[in-house]
C-alpha cells in the first residue's frame, strides 16, 4: 500500500501573489501526494493557501495567481497548464471538486436532475443512459425520494440535500480524485456527520482518493489517513494522522490542536440574581402577499432564566428558533404572547423612550462581522456612535472607544481605519467593543464565532470570557457548535423546532444528556477528544 | 403559484382603478369642462345647459360613478374639434405608433443586449470601455436633439428627408430606441458579470462543462431574469419618448395626437390617451410578472 503509485503528486509547487499583498507567494514549495483510496486532510486557517492548492490541481487558478514553479502529476502524467481546454475532459471525469456552499454551486434556474445529466452529457455518455444513471446516483447518496429530488430546483433543497446532490455530481463518473473544499462548514453538526459518513462510504465503494480541505480539527481527527498542516502558504507538517494528532512536531500544529482541545474543555459555574427571565414565549412569522399568506410558528413556548455574570448557551440546528427567540428578547421582533422580564421589569411591550433606554442595556453581536458594520464609517466613530446617541459627550465617548479597542486586543490607532482593513477576527473584536461601549447588562451573541477559524474562535471565546469577568454582563450565546457551547456556557438550552427540549447546567447536560435529541446532537459532533476507532475496517 | 397569479391580477386591477380615478380628478380640477366644451363666446345659460347635459350639477361621487360606468360600457366621449369618438381617433393613430415603438424596442434589444454581453465577456479590456462609453452616450443623449441630428444628417448626406408621413420607420425608431439601448447594454453587462462570477459558474467549470456551454446554458438564463424587469419598465420610457420623437419627425402617431389634443384642450381625447397608456403599462407589467413564472422557478414554487 505504501508503495502504490500516487494518484496525485505535487512537487515544489509555488504560486505567486499579485504585488502588494502581505506575502510574495500564495503557496510556496508545496510537496504533497495522495495515494489510491487515501484521504489526505489539508488543514490550516483561512488565507493559508489551502484553496489555492485545490484549485491548482483542477486547473482553475485565476490569471492573477500564476504558477511560477513546480510539477503537478495525476496518475503518473503531468497535468495540463492552468485554465487550458485540456482540463475540460479531466474535470468531473477524473478529478472532481466540491465547494463549501452547495446550494450556491447549483444553477438556480435548472432542475437538479438536468444539472447531473449535463455532467454525463459533456463527458460523452449516451443520451438514453443519462436519466437512469443520474437517478441511481441520487439514490446512492442516500437522498430519500430520488425522483422528486431529480425534478427539484436547488432552492427547494436543504443545505444537506444540496450537498448530497453536489456529491452525487462529483462522483457520478467515478473520478479517481475528489477534492472537497470545506464541504461541511456551512452545515449543522447532525448533517455534517451524515455527509462525512457518506463521503467515507462512497470513497470506498468507488475507489476514489480524497483531498479534504478544512479548518476543523474535529473533522480531521475523524476522517484523515494523513494530515498536511498549512500556514502562510507552506506545508509546515505532513504525516500520518495518528502521528500528527498525537505527537505534533511543529509549534503551529501544536497551537491549532491546543485551540481545538481547549474549546472542548468545560467551564465551572457561578450564581446570582436573574437579569433575564422569559416565560412561555411564542412567535409566528407571517409572510407573503395579500393572497399567498404563510405563517411559520418559529418559537413555541420558550422559557428561560439567566443570572448576572453567567452565560447561557442556546444550542440547536439551523431553523430551530434560536435566533428568532433572541430577536424577541432584543425587541426586534414582537412576540405573539409570553413575557420577557429584564431585571424584573416586563419589557415585552415597552415603547418610546423607555424602549430606547432598554436598547442600551441589551446589546447584540452577530455572526458576520463584515456585514454588521458600516463599511464607510471609521472604526472609532462606529464604536462611539452608540454612547453619543445615548447622550454621552463626544470626546468622552471617543476616548472610551479607544480604550475598548485596546481592551479587546486591538491598538487604539486602529480606530482611524475602515472596516475593510481588518480581518474577520479583528472585525468581530470591533463588533464586541461596539456592543460593550454601551455598558450593557446583557449581551446576546448570535453565532458570533461561527464564521471564524478555530484558533481565532478560541481567541474570541477567551475575549468574551475575560470581558465578562471584567464587566460582569450576562450573556446569551447562540451557537450550533457544541464545542463552542461547551467551552463558554454555564447553562445550556437545547432547542428543536422552536421548542426547548432540554435545559440545565452545561456540565450536567453534556455529561448526562436526558433528551434523545441532545444525545443525537452530542454523538453527531466530531469530537477531538473521542477519536474514531473503527479505522482498521 | 395560483396565489401569485391572483395577487398580480389583483394588483393590476387596483393600479388601473387608481389611474382611472386620477384621470377623473385631474380633468375635473383642470377647469370647468362645460366652459371648455361650449363655444368660446357662449353666454352663461348655454354653459349651464352644457353642464346640465353632462351631469356636472350632480354630486361629485355620482359623477364619478357614472364616469366609471361609462368607461365600463366603452363610452369614452367625443373629440370637441372633430366630433368623432376619441376611441376612433386613437385607433386611427395606433398602427403608426405601434410600428415606431416596436421597431425602436427591437433595435434597443438587438443592439443593447449583445453589446452589454460582449462588454461583460471582455471585462476590463478596451472593448468593454468603448462599449460602456458608447452606452452612456446613448443613454444621456436627449432624443429631440439626436432626432434633429439624424434629420440633418439625412438631408445633408443622403439628400433624404427622414421625417413625415411616408418616411421609413428606421431613423425615427433609431432615435427613439437609442436611450433604451444604452440602458439595456449597461444592465446586460452588470447582470451577466454578476452571473459569470456566481459560485455555480465556478462549480459548473469544476464539473468539466466547457466555456461556451457555461455561458449559453447557465449564465444567459440567469442573467436574463433581471433584464426582463428592465424591459418592462423601459416601455414606459419608450411611450414617453415617442411623444417627443413623433413630434420631431412629424410621425402621425398617438404621441402627436396627444400633443395636439393637449394644446387644443380636447379633453375626451387626452383622457382616452392617458387611460390607454396607463392600461398599456399595467398590462406590460402584468405580463412581466407572469413571464417570471416561466423563467424563474424560485417564483413558481412560492
Amino acid at each position: 500500500m505504501a508503495d502504490a503509485p500516487a494518484v496525485l503528486s505535487i512537487r515544489n509547487l509555488s504560486v505567486a501573489l499579485p504585488e502588494g499583498g502581505d506575502r510574495d507567494y500564495a503557496v510556496q514549495g508545496i510537496a504533497l501526494d495522495v495515494k489510491p483510496g487515501e484521504t489526505v486532510c489539508l488543514v490550516g486557517e483561512s488565507g493559508s493557501g489551502k484553496t489555492v492548492v485545490a484549485h491548482s490541481v483542477i486547473g482553475m487558478l485565476p490569471k492573477a495567481l500564476p504558477v511560477v514553479d513546480g510539477k503537478l502529476r495525476f496518475e503518473g502524467r503531468e497535468l495540463p497548464p492552468q485554465r487550458s481546454k485540456a482540463y475540460d475532459s479531466l474535470r468531473g471525469l477524473k478529478i472532481s471538486l466540491i465547494f463549501q456552499d452547495a446550494v450556491a454551486s447549483l444553477d438556480p434556474v435548472q432542475r437538479t436532475g438536468r444539472q447531473l445529466e449535463e455532467i454525463l452529457a459533456v463527458h460523452g455518455v449516451a443520451r438514453r443512459a443519462r436519466f437512469k444513471r443520474a437517478l441511481e446516483m441520487l439514490e446512492a447518496v442516500g437522498l430519500p425520494d430520488p425522483a422528486r429530488i431529480y425534478r427539484s430546483y436547488p432552492h427547494q433543497l436543504s443545505g444537506g440535500q444540496a450537498q448530497r446532490v453536489v456529491i452525487a455530481g462529483a462522483l457520478l463518473l467515478s473520478p479517481k480524485l475528489l477534492i472537497a473544499d470545506e464541504p461541511t462548514t456551512a452545515l449543522d453538526v447532525t448533517t455534517q456527520a451524515e455527509i462525512l459518513g457518506l463521503l467515507a462510504r462512497l470513497k470506498k465503494e468507488r475507489g476514489a482518493s480524497v483531498l479534504f480541505i478544512t479548518h476543523d480539527f474535529g473533522i480531521v481527527a475523524e476522517i484523515a489517513d494523513r494530515i498536511a498542516v498549512m500556514k502562510d502558504g507552506e506545508i509546515v507538517e505532513f504525516g500520518a494522522a495518528n502521528t500528527v494528532l498525537d505527537a505534533p512536531e511543529h509549534p503551529y500544529t501544536r497551537r491549532l490542536l491546543a485551540a481545538a482541545r481547549k474549546s472542548a474543555a468545560v467551564r465551572e459555574s457561578r450564581s446570582s440574581q436573574p437579569v433575564l427571565e422569559v416565560d412561555d414565549l411564542h412567535l409566528t412569522y407571517r409572510t407573503g402577499g395579500l393572497l399567498s399568506r404563510k405563517s411559520v410558528h418559529a418559537v413555541k413556548g420558550v422559557s428561560l432564566r439567566l443570572e448576572a455574570g453567567r452565560t447561557l448557551a442556546v444550542v440547536g440546528e439551523s431553523g430551530s428558533g434560536k435566533s428568532s427567540m433572541a430577536r424577541c428578547i432584543l425587541r426586534l421582533e414582537a412576540a405573539d404572547s409570553g413575557a420577557i422580564r429584564f431585571r424584573g421589569e416586563d419589557i415585552t411591550s415597552l415603547t418610546g423612550t423607555r424602549l430606547r433606554a432598554l436598547r442600551k442595556k441589551i446589546q447584540f453581536v452577530q455572526q458576520d462581522p463584515y456585514s454588521s458594520i458600516n463599511p464607510r464609517q471609521r472604526i472609532l466613530s462606529a464604536i462611539a456612535e452608540g454612547p453619543i446617541i445615548h447622550d454621552a459627550p463626544r470626546r468622552e465617548a471617543e476616548a472610551k472607544a479607544a480604550d475598548l479597542l485596546e481592551t479587546t486586543g486591538l491598538s487604539a490607532v486602529a480606530g482611524r481605519r475602515y472596516p475593510h482593513e481588518f480581518s474577520g477576527g479583528q472585525l468581530q473584536r470591533i463588533c464586541i467593543a461596539r456592543a460593550l461601549a454601551l455598558e450593557p447588562e446583557l449581551l446576546i451573541a448570535d453565532e458570533a464565532v461561527s464564521a471564524l477559524d478555530v484558533s481565532i474562535q478560541a481567541q474570541i471565546l477567551d475575549l468574551f470570557r475575560s470581558l465578562q469577568s471584567k464587566f460582569g454582563f450576562a450573556m446569551v450565546f447562540i451557537t450550533h457548535d457544541l464545542r463552542v457551547a461547551r467551552s463558554i456556557s454555564d447553562d445550556i438550552l437545547v432547542m428543536k423546532d422552536g421548542e426547548v427540549v432540554e435545559s440545565g447546567l452545561a456540565a450536567r447536560v453534556f455529561d448526562a444528556p436526558a433528551h434523545p435529541y441532545t444525545k443525537a446532537l452530542l454523538s453527531a459532533a466530531p469530537d477531538i477528544a473521542s477519536r474514531r476507532t473503527a479505522e482498521a475496517a | 403559484m395560483t396565489a401569485y397569479i391572483l395577487a398580480k391580477l389583483f394588483r393590476a386591477a387596483a393600479t388601473l382603478l387608481i389611474a382611472v380615478s386620477m384621470v377623473f380628478v385631474f380633468i375635473r380640477f383642470s377647469g370647468d369642462p362645460a366652459a371648455a366644451l361650449a363655444p368660446p363666446d357662449a353666454p352663461q345659460e348655454v354653459i349651464d345647459q352644457y353642464a346640465e347635459a353632462m351631469g356636472l350639477n350632480k354630486p361629485l361621487w355620482q359623477q364619478y360613478a357614472s364616469y366609471l360606468a361609462g368607461l365600463a360600457r366603452g363610452e369614452f366621449g367625443y373629440s370637441i374639434h372633430t366630433g368623432r369618438p376619441a376611441l376612433e381617433l386613437f385607433l386611427e393613430r395606433l398602427p403608426s405608433t405601434l410600428r415606431l415603438g416596436s421597431a425602436a424596442l427591437l433595435i434597443a434589444l438587438a443592439a443593447g443586449i449583445p453589446l452589454g454581453s460582449f462588454a461583460a465577456i471582455n471585462r476590463g479590456t478596451r472593448i468593454d470601455r468603448f462599449a460602456m462609453a458608447f452606452s452612456v452616450f446613448a443613454f444621456a443623449m436627449p432624443n429631440f436633439l439626436f432626432g434633429l441630428c439624424v434629420i440633418l444628417g439625412g438631408a445633408l448626406i443622403f439628400q433624404v428627408y427622414f421625417g413625415g408621413t411616408d418616411a421609413s420607420v428606421l431613423p425615427a425608431a433609431l432615435t427613439l430606441g437609442l436611450a433604451a439601448m444604452g440602458s439595456f447594454a449597461r444592465f446586460a453587462r452588470s447582470s451577466l458579470l454578476e452571473t459569470i462570477n456566481a459560485p455555480f459558474m465556478r462549480a459548473a467549470e469544476a464539473r468539466g462543462v466547457p466555456y461556451m456551454r457555461r455561458l449559453a446554458f447557465h449564465a444567459a438564463p440567469n442573467a436574463a431574469i433581471p433584464l426582463v424587469t428592465l424591459i418592462g419598465l423601459s416601455l414606459g420610457a419608450l411611450i414617453a419618448g415617442s411623444v417627443v420623437t413623433e413630434q420631431v419627425f412629424g410621425w402621425p402617431g398617438v404621441g402627436q395626437l396627444l400633443v395636439r389634443s393637449v394644446a387644443t384642450r380636447d379633453i375626451a381625447t387626452v383622457q382616452f390617451i392617458v387611460l390607454a397608456v396607463a392600461c398599456t403599462m399595467v398590462l406590460v407589467n402584468l405580463l412581466v410578472d407572469l413571464l417570471y413564472l416561466v423563467i424563474d422557478p424560485r417564483i413558481r414554487s412560492r
